[in-house]
């Protein structure tokens, strides 16, 4: 077996932001389907939010192919 | 070098993924291109090629839909304004607010054209290969939103109430303060660039570097003369497809984030105090 050990970690930090993401995107689509005239307002928190709980992962991804 | 040899170096694979024994799956050493031609010791890649020419198209795509801009918009009219009412209204007004935003919608508006095309190079045919999975080109993106939104809160706040705003949250007194001061520092100002940054590049990177997999790898089974493995060629090649569907989506995303994020920061150090 080849590779490095930091690719395992990766896959380990994936877990944590996946989990969140599916969170963030379950609240929208509740939210959403309560009040359907929000959507607008939703969409743009929704993806904040998407995009900080992914931002742990990226920096992951950068680290285990500079470390 | 030859003909073939600059094309080569501007369309094909990078040198390091060369054939020899067995397969070398992608990697970093992906992303290096040999340069095209040298000029004065600097040698000029094919990512930088892309970008000159995203400047060119963003600039001729702009320039030719207000050219004749009429009351009846024609269809590239249509396209330039749609974009444009895109980023003026859902991205600059919503997060900077009605009294100021006209000022940025330039910056936010360039910003997010010039992104989308340099992160679309990814999926189109002979150049696929988006130039923002080099982090040297989004470094000064992000470092002229950072010093955009810290020089527009001095400006409103002046440079200790800025820090002030930036730092202290409203409503809070007492020690806690001592826990939360530094946090909002680091996250507020010192993280801010790098997530800008890394959030970009870590999606261009891996992006790229699936597609890649997934060709190379369908083209290496394929290749290797057992039926079985010629199988999983194929469906590495469908599940290269599947994952440009989904990059296809990515690579709006991040621009859009990206934009976004700017606005957003902008709209912050603008906000009156709480």
């Amino acid at each position: 077996m080849e590779g490095s050990l930091n690719l395992v970690g990766l896959g380990l930090s994936a877990i944590g932001p996946g989990v969140g993401i599916g969170l963030i995107f379950a609240a929208f689509i509740s939210g959403v389907a309560r009040q359907p005239e929000a959507q607008s307002r939703l969409q743009s928190i929704a993806i904040l939010g998407f995009v900080l709980a992914e931002a742990l992962f990226i920096i992951t991804v950068a680290l285990a192919f500079v470390i | 070098m030859s003909l073939t040899g600059i094309f080569e170096a501007a369309v094909l694979v990078p040198a390091s993924s060369a054939e020899g024994e067995g397969y070398t799956p992608p990697g970093p050493g992906s992303f290096l291109f040999p340069p095209i031609f040298e000029a004065g010791g600097l040698g000029f890649t094919k990512a930088m090629g892309l970008v000159v020419l995203s400047a060119v198209i963003v600039l001729g795509f702009t320039v030719l839909a207000s050219r004749k801009a009429a009351v009846v918009p024609g269809r590239l009219q249509f396209a330039g304004e749609m974009v444009y009412n895109f980023v003026r209204n859902s991205i600059a007004r919503d997060n900077i607010g009605t009294e100021h935003f006209m000022r940025f919608v330039p910056y936010l508006f360039s910003l997010f054209m010039f992104i989308v095309v340099n992160n679309y190079y990814a999926l189109i045919p002979f150049l696929q290969f988006p130039s923002f999975s080099r982090i040297g080109f989004i470094v000064p993106l992000a470092l002229m939103s950072w010093l955009l939104y810290i020089g527009v809160g001095i400006w409103k706040h002046g440079a200790f109430g800025y820090l002030k705003h930036a730092t202290v949250p409203g409503g809070v007194k007492g020690p806690i303060l001592l826990l939360l001061i530094p946090l909002e520092f680091i996250s507020n100002i010192l993280v801010r660039p790098f997530t800008l940054t890394l959030r970009l590049f870590g999606n261009m990177f891996a992006g790229h570097i699936l597609l890649v997999l997934f060709a190379s790898g369908g083209a290496y089974l394929l290749t290797s003369g057992n039926a079985l493995y010629g199988v999983v060629g194929v469906l590495s090649f469908g599940m290269g497809i599947a994952v440009s569907f989904l990059e296809l989506l990515v690579l709006f995303l991040q621009a859009y984030v990206f934009t976004l994020l700017s606005a957003m920061y902008v709209g912050e150090a603008l906000a009156d105090e709480h």
